[in-house]
Order: C-alpha cells, then sequence, then structure tokens
C-alpha cells in the first residue's frame, strides 16, 4: 500500500470513467451456447439426410461410431476451453483436456483404414468425393469458427493463439461431427488424409489469423 | 468487516449478490488465512465495481497496486518499470473488468493480468533498449553546442524536441500533440483522439518522463 498513493492520480482517473459492465458468462454457460448452435445444425442436416444412412454405417463399422462420438467431444471440450482461455486466471493447462477426444477421434478414425471389408451403405471416396469432404469440412468450419470468434471478442485471452488454436480446432471437429450425418465414403487412406489436410487447414488459419483478431488491444495507444 | 457490509448494500441485482453474500459468510470464518479473507474482500469491492460502485472501484484497484508489484517483481521486471506495469495493469483492469467473475478468486484473475502486462514490458524494454543504442551520442551533440546564437539555439532545441516526439509510441505522441503542442484541454484531446481521459493523462505522463530521459539523459 506504501507505493499506492504514486497511482492514485490514475485510479481516480478510472474510478472518474467507471460505468456498470455487463458481466461475462461463464465458459460453461457460453460452451452450452455452442453445444446448441452445433445441435441445430446437425437437427438441420438430419432432417435434410435422416438417420438412417448413418446409423445403418454406424452398426456396419462401429470404429466409424467412435469416431464420430471423439469428433463430438472434441468440439465440445474445445469450445469449452476456447471459452475458458477467454477469461484471465483460468488454468491454461486446461487445453490438454482436448487430446483425449481428439486421439479417440484419429485413432477410430485410423483404425478405419485397416478394416478389410467396406462399411455397408457406403463407397471408398474417390478424389472427387474426397474433395467433397474437404468443402464440406471448409464450408462448416468457416461460419463456426467467425460465430466464435465473435463470442470471443468481449473476452480477454491472455494467449490469443492457443485461444484461436482451440476455436480452430472446435470447429474443424465441429464440421466432422456435422459431415458423419451425410457422410457416404468409408475411412479410407484417402479420405482420411483429405480429412485431415482439412482440419489441419482450419486449425493453422485459425491460428493465424483468429490470433490476431483475439489479440488484446493495448490498453494505451503508445508503449 | 463493516465496510464490506456497507458495499453488500450496492451490489445490484446482475448476479453479485449472492457471491458477495458468500464471500460475507466467509470472510466471518475465523478459519480462513489473511490471505484468503483479503481476497475474498477484494472480489466483493470487483463484484461492487461491475455494478458502478466507484468508491469500491478505487478501494480495489489501491489494493491491487502492491499486488501487481509483486508479480512483476517475481517476473523479473527491473524496479524502474515497476510502475509502468502498474499502470499498464490498472488500465486493462479497466477495460476488461467485466471478464471477472466474483465466485472465483480476484487475486488470481489480477495476477494472470498483471502477469502477462510484465512481459509485454520486458519484452518492449528490450526492443527499445535495441532501438536507442546510439541515442546517447545524439544528446552529447547537442549538448556540446553552446557556441550558436540564441536564435540558433532555440531553433535546435525545437528540432530536437521535434525528433525526439517523433521517436514516441503513437499514443505518447498523440498526447503531447494534443494536449502540449495544440494546447487542447483533456476533454477536446479525449474527442479528438477518441481516448479517455486516464489514458491520455498517462500516455501524456509517460512521454515527458521519456522526453526528458532522451534530452537531458536524466535516469
Amino acid at each position: 500500500m506504501a507505493d499506492a498513493p504514486n497511482h492514485q492520480s490514475l485510479i481516480h482517473a478510472l474510478g472518474a470513467d467507471l460505468a456498470p459492465v455487463r458481466r461475462l458468462r461463464p465458459p460453461l454457460w457460453r460452451a452450452l451456447g455452442w453445444t446448441l448452435l452445433l445441435t441445430a445444425m446437425a437437427a438441420l442436416l438430419v432432417w435434410h439426410y435422416g438417420l438412417t444412412p448413418m446409423l445403418t454405417r454406424w452398426r456396419g463399422a462401429p470404429d466409424l461410431a467412435w469416431a464420430g462420438v471423439g469428433a463430438v467431444l472434441t468440439a465440445l471440450v474445445a469450445g469449452w476451453v476456447a471459452f475458458s482461455l477467454g477469461v484471465p486466471g483460468r488454468p491454461v493447462s486446461r487445453a490438454w483436456l482436448v487430446l483425449p477426444p481428439a486421439l479417440l477421434w484419429i485413432g477410430a478414425s485410423g483404425v478405419g483404414c485397416l478394416r478389410s471389408w467396406v462399411a455397408p451403405d457406403t463407397v471408398v471416396a474417390t478424389m472427387a468425393g474426397a474433395r467433397g469432404c474437404l468443402e464440406f469440412i471448409l464450408a462448416f468450419s468457416l461460419p463456426l469458427s467467425a460465430v466464435l470468434v465473435v463470442w470471443l471478442r468481449r473476452a480477454y485471452p491472455l494467449r490469443p493463439v492457443l485461444t484461436a488454436a482451440m476455436i480452430g480446432v472446435a470447429s474443424a471437429a465441429g464440421s466432422a461431427s456435422l459431415l458423419e450425418i451425410c457422410h457416404e465414403f468409408d475411412a479410407a487412406a484417402t479420405d482420411l488424409a483429405v480429412h485431415a489436410l482439412a482440419v489441419g487447414l482450419v486449425i493453422g488459419v485459425n491460428a493465424l489469423c483468429g490470433g490476431r483478431l483475439l489479440r488484446p488491444r493495448r490498453p494505451v495507444g503508445g508503449m | 468487516m463493516s465496510a464490506i457490509l456497507t458495499n453488500a448494500l450496492v451490489i445490484g441485482v446482475d448476479g453479485g449478490l449472492a457471491s458477495y453474500q458468500d464471500a460475507v459468510r466467509a470472510v466471518d470464518d475465523s478459519s480462513l488465512s489473511d490471505n484468503q479473507q483479503a481476497d475474498l474482500r477484494r472480489a466483493a469491492w470487483m463484484a461492487a465495481a461491475q455494478t458502478g460502485d466507484r468508491v469500491a472501484y478505487e478501494r480495489v484497484l489501491g489494493e491491487s497496486v502492491g499486488l501487481v508489484r509483486a508479480v512483476a517483481r517475481r517476473q523479473g521486471v527491473p524496479a524502474d518499470l515497476l510502475d509502468d506495469v502498474v499502470q499498464e495493469t490498472l488500465i486493462t483492469i479497466h477495460r476488461v473488468r467485466h471478464t471477472y467473475d466474483p465466485a472465483r478468486s480476484y487475486h488470481a484473475w489480477l495476477s494472470a493480468i498483471a502477469s502477462r502486462r510484465a512481459i509485454d514490458s520486458l519484452r518492449q524494454s528490450g526492443r527499445r533498449g535495441r532501438r536507442e543504442l546510439h541515442e546517447p551520442l545524439a544528446v552529447e551533440q547537442h549538448a556540446d553546442e553552446r557556441q550558436a546564437n540564441d536564435a540558433a539555439e532555440q531553433s535546435e532545441r525545437a528540432a530536437a524536441l521535434r525528433a525526439a516526439i517523433a521517436t514516441l509510441p503513437p499514443g505518447q505522441r498523440e498526447a503531447v500533440e494534443q494536449l502540449g503542442l495544440h494546447e487542447h484541454t483533456l476533454a477536446e484531446a479525449s474527442a479528438l483522439t477518441g481516448r479517455s481521459t486516464g489514458a491520455l493523462k498517462v500516455n501524456l505522463h509517460r512521454a515527458l518522463k521519456a522526453l526528458r530521459n532522451r534530452l537531458h539523459g536524466e535516469h
């Protein structure tokens, strides 16, 4: 407290500038909003494509179901972690929580390549088909990433690049989850490679651009 | 304790009341350490500040100064930069006070912000140090020009001042130009630049300090 008088004039100036603020909702609440958004988009796709093809594929090849569950969990956990990183004082180590569902997603997808039969109601992806997957993931990731960036603009991420990378993981995994509903191709190596490329692109672009968008502006224009 | 209870009355309905009451109950608990009680008290003040309580806000900022200095020292910030880190942190707190959740530790929230500001300050001072390596030579040369007549000397001083102002970071340069050179009032400068009066004051203060250092070699 002995040092406080040196800063008293600034404290008074800030006090004079004080206005009531709307408190940022806790990360869990905002993650719930993220979950509802993904659910609404999934409901629209199910309404359009129906659930039967997906369930038939899953019954025939359970690894596809596990990959889908892993993708959904990755999307939800990464979203929650991104919101957590937007609040000063929350542990950065939470970012590691994305790892287990991501391993399930990646691992189960990889197992699909080792199967010697093609899952029912699907075909092996041609290059054109795989390109469709790439376009789907990129097309859905863009608005999902934008929504997360907008939701995080009011927050204050002290690690903007890591936060943006989490946004990338969340939106890429979210897109992959949605793709599962209307995915006509089995987990062949080409298809998986294209998925990996799409997910990597989404995460990389988010880390690059999202990090800048989320970077806290200097409180005072200089220094 | 009475000050805390007084603050309970000014906390609005914006979600702060329940956590504040919890805090008051906890403060009554003698099993808590002094640090924990202080943290709860500051949490309650910050919750009140979020609803617009200026008294609580100035109290919590006043008590934050020592905490920020401690965090900055731990990060290795040298003594001459501590005040800058404190001011940057106080202004950051002001900008992001809506991100504080009164149900959680104020100390953890503040420390995270102060730590980031301390790291930024260390990086910037490192960069500035590299940029200004040759400046002392330039200042010495100006100091030796004693033989010039008054008009020429004044002109040179003005040129040196302009050059020094030009090297200031944008925010500081803006404050000097608006408040010092154009002699605008704080309110006018604030309206012209879109910056708060507090930010302008801080920038002017820093700019003057930097100019003194550059023109007279003060430390």
